[in-house]
Parts: C-alpha cells; sequence; structure tokens
C-alpha cells in the first residue's frame, strides 16, 4: 500500500518546523509514524507534506532537575519504558509506556505522537492526567503551556493548533509515599485498552490516603479524570472494601463509548473493575 | 519529488533517489530486491516485515524510506555470516517454521528479544514476540528455538 504523495521535510529546528507547518496548512508532523504511517496508507489521511521532526535534537531526552522530570516529544516508549530516570520519578509512565503495543511498535512511537493523536484507546493520556503533567508547545507566536487536564478537547482532537508542536511533556517527580499503578484490559486482537486505568495514591504516616487520582482511557472520547473517587478516597484506610466503595459509588465515566468490541454498560463496569485494581496495586506499592 | 538517502543494508552501503511515500519494506524488496522480508498484512499488524534499523526491531512497512536515511539496516540476508546465524539454526534445528512466511520477520524480532533479554523465561519469550503472528506453527516450536539459541548465544 502506498500512502498519497506529500513533500516530505526534515527540519533540524522546532522553530523552522514550526515554519513550515504556518506556510503549509495542509502540512502534519510526522513524529514515529506509527499512527500517522498506517492511516496515510489507508488514504484516511493524505497530508500534501510532511514535517518529520524525529531527529531534531530539541525533541530527544531525558531530564530531571528542580523536581521535575522533562521528556521531549520525540522520546520513544522504549526509552520511557527502560529509563531508570522515568522509573523513579514517573513509574506510572514507564509502566503505561511499557504495555503500549509490542516490541516493534514501541522502539518507534513517541510520547508526543501519543498524547498528540489523541486515540481514546491510547495508553499514554490517562497516565499523562493521573500525573498532572505540564505539556510544552511551540508555534509561530512563541511556548505556551497547557495543563493535562486542558489538552485533551474530544475524540482525536487536542489543544494543539495545526501550526503547533508539543515539545515536552514535564511531569512533578513522585513523592515519598506515593505509589501508582497502570492496569490495561486489552483487546485481545488489536492490543489497544478496551480500558486502561491509571492510580496515583499517596499516604500518610499512618496510612491514610493523603491524595489520590484515578483516570481512564478507552471508555469515552477522551481520557478521562474520576476525580470524584479520588477525593472521596481522601482520609480513607485505602482498604480493599474502601477503594470499593469509592469506585463502585462514585465513579461515572461521561458518554462511554459502546462499539462492536465492548458496551457502553459494559464499559462502564470494566472500568469499576480496573479502577479497583489500579488503586489497590498502588497502594501496595505506596 | 526523489529525495537521496543513503543507508547501510546489511554491511553494505547504498544510496538511492526515492519518492517520500515509499516504505522501506518496498525500497528493501522492489528497490533492492531483498526479498527475504516479507509482507504480510501490509498494515503494522503481523510483524512479518520485521528488520533491524540500528539495531532494533522495526516494521519496515510502516517506516518511510526517507525516515531510515543515515540508518543501518539488517534484513534475513545480512544474517548468516558463512554459517547460519544461531537462530536461523536454532529454527532449523527445531522445526520452528513451517510455510516460512513469518519466518525472516520472527527470527529479526527473536534476535532483538535476546538482545534485550538474554535469558528470557517462556512467558517472556510468548509475550516478547506479540508483534509477529504465526498462522502455521502455534508458536511451541518458535519458543524452543528461542530457548535453544539463548543457550548457544550465552554459552
Ligand atoms: C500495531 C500497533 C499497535 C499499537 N498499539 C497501541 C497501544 O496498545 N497503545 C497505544 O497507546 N498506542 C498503540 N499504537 C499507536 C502508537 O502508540 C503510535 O505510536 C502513537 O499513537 C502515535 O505516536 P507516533 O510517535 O507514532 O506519532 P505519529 O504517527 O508520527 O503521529 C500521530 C499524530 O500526532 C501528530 N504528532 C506527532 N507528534 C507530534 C508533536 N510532537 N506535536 C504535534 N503533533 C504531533 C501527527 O501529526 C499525527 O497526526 C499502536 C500502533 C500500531 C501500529
Ligand atoms: S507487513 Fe508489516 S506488519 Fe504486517
Ligand atoms: S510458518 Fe507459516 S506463518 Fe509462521
Amino acid at each position: 500500500m502506498y500512502p498519497s504523495k506529500f513533500d516530505y521535510h526534515r527540519p533540524s529546528s522546532v522553530q523552522e518546523a514550526v515554519q513550515i507547518l504556518s506556510a503549509n496548512p495542509e502540512a502534519k508532523v510526522l513524529a514515529g509514524g506509527h499512527s500517522l504511517v498506517p492511516v496515510m496508507k489507508l488514504r484516511l489521511a493524505t497530508p500534501t507534506a510532511l514535517v518529520d521532526i524525529g531527529r531534531i535534537e530539541e525533541l530527544q531526552g531525558i531530564g530531571r532537575a528542580n523536581g521535575s522530570l522533562r521528556i521531549g516529544a520525540c522520546v520513544t516508549y522504549h526509552e520511557i519504558a527502560n529509563s531508570d530516570v522515568v522509573r523513579e520519578a514517573a513509574p506510572l509512565l514507564a509502566e503505561a509506556a511499557g504495555q503500549i503495543g509490542d516490541r516493534q511498535v514501541r522502539y518507534r512511537g513517541t510520547i508526543g505522537g501519543n498524547l498528540s493523536h489523541a486515540d481514546p484507546a491510547s495508553d499514554l493520556p490517562a497516565a499523562a492526567l493521573a500525573l498532572d503533567a505540564t505539556l510544552h508547545v511551540s508555534g509561530p507566536n512563541g511556548s505556551r503551556s497547557v495543563g493535562a487536564s486542558d489538552f485533551f478537547v474530544d475524540l482525536m482532537m487536542t489543544a494543539l493548533q495545526l501550526d503547533e508542536i508539543l515539545t515536552a511533556v514535564e511531569i512533578p517527580a513522585a513523592q515519598a509515599g506515593s505509589g501508582s499503578a497502570y492496569v490495561k484490559f486489552e483487546h485481545p486482537a488489536s492490543g489497544y485498552a478496551l480500558c486502561g486505568a491509571a492510580a496515583v495514591v499517596t499516604r500518610t504516616a499512618d496510612g491514610s490516603c493523603a491524595s489520590a487520582s484515578l483516570c481512564f482511557n478507552g471508555v469515552s472520547a477522551t481520557a478521562v479524570d474520576a476525580a470524584a473517587v479520588a477525593s472521596s478516597l481522601v482520609g480513607s484506610d485505602l482498604s480493599d472494601a474502601a477503594i470499593e466503595s469509592a469506585v463502585n459509588e462514585n465513579l461515572s465515566i461521561p458518554d462511554p463509548t459502546g462499539d462492536m468490541f465492548a458496551s457502553a454498560a459494559y464499559r462502564q463496569e470494566l472500568a469499576k473493575t480496573i479502577g479497583a485494581q489500579a488503586l489497590c496495586t498502588a497502594r501496595d506499592r505506596a | 519529488m526523489g529525495i537521496s538517502i543513503e543507508l547501510e543494508i546489511n554491511g553494505a552501503s547504498v544510496s538511492k533517489e526515492v519518492e517520500p511515500r515509499l516504505l522501506l519494506a518496498y525500497f528493501l524488496r522492489e528497490e533492492l530486491g531483498l526479498t527475504g522480508t516479507k509482507i504480510g498484512c501490509d498494515t503494522s499488524q503481523c510483524g512479518s516485515c520485521t528488520i533491524l534499523l540500528d539495531g532494533q526491531a522495526v516494521k519496515s512497512c510502516t517506516v518511510l524510506a526517507v525516515q531510515a536515511d543515515g540508518g543501518s539496516v539488517t534484513t534475513i540476508e545480512g544474517l548468516a555470516n558463512g554459517e547460519y546465524h544461531p537462530m536461523q539454526q536454532a529454527f532449523w534445528d527445531n522445526h520452528g517454521l513451517q510455510c516460512g512466511y513469518c519466518t525472516p520477520g520472527m527470527i529479526i524480532s527473536c534476535i532483538d528479544l535476546l538482545n534485550t533479554n538474554p535469558q528470557p523465561s517462556e512467558e517472556e519469550i510468548r509475550h516478547g514476540l506479540e508483534g509477529n503472528l504465526c498462522r502455521c506453527t502455534g508458536y511451541h516450536n518458535i519458543v524452543r528455538a528461542v530457548q535453544a539459541a539463548a543457550e548457544t548465544m550465552n554459552g
């Protein structure tokens, strides 16, 4: 299969990439290509130009400074899942990245591509939400930062403008006493999440819940922050029973997805089970 | 508009002008005649097009040739060096193939698996090969082949 024809650009800086995008509204960013190339082969996307950002130096690298972790947009899942720095500062992200696709996909797919593509079944959006990530974006008018909770707008739609590039993801480093887990219930054929739950909990010295977050992929048009579940857990003893009742009483998924693989009602129930599992595992690791 | 690319393919340097939309799998098969790399699904699922790009297993039907510019590619044709690569030998010895269509990609993924995890458990082998589908063998003999190769390659 061949994509339709396009011009290929390989800029060496973000600024140059943004200029090309600004000059051509039909141009698209190419990162790992593991969502874009397949849809171009199916001619579901026919951009007239690709701007390959894969080799731009500023978009690489994992670093930790001033209590936060910075991951360049073009860092691959393989690098994230195997980075000691990420495993220590944001173990949730490393766990989620390690569950994406297969080994071949993990060598090519990038965190920036995953978040920008914003497929409802992608594995990283819920982790970005649960970790309160800040997304750094560059465009023709300079740079701006967007919180993960404002980034995912609708089905495969983000706060990015057509001529903007996601450059880096910044995550506050995990606090002492916190634990996290990403639990994925995947479709056996595609490997994509029917439901993926990202949980973080922090315990006080006496073991009670100081803070929590629980976010989902795969169950709605965008990643969902189950803030009501998380806030009802604060102050609890985080026992299995406390977690189960928090989830059962407070989890409601807005517009749950129903499709040929699973009905909306099934997904909502699945979210309760997977969400409780993620919280229990996060607690055990805290 | 053609773009000049330069790669190292199985140790030899190759430069060509290609259309940006040319996929690496087609570049290898149709421009270079390296038909060992197979195209099965052409939709990024089956792994039969897997090659090593800069030492990492990738699905060459999902990489543009221009993205691989400057890189180093190893295909199934580049593995034997007078004698079979230990993974090829292990597939032979353990009957790790039937029709053989998945085999070039499978062998490349198996090599990548051992590069990242030299002593995998059976479960790690099965899980580690999730990106490669085989419609014939039922995988058991492929797992045996990887176990055997792990022994030779570590021994
Ligand atoms: C077989 C297979 C299995 C998969 N399984 C999973 C899975 O289980 N879970 C999962 O989450 N994903 C899965 N994926 C998708 C994969 O994770 C993709 O890599 C990811 O969705 C896109 O990232 P990319 O770097 O490949 O981006 P690309 O495909 O290059 O780009 C995707 C989109 O994002 C835009 N874009 C990319 N980077 C930027 C940026 N920095 N700034 C602005 N826009 C940008 C592009 O223009 C394009 O529209 C799978 C893919 C395949 C082929
Ligand atoms: S042909 Fe590339 S994955 Fe099937
Ligand atoms: S041997 Fe026939 S597909 Fe694997």
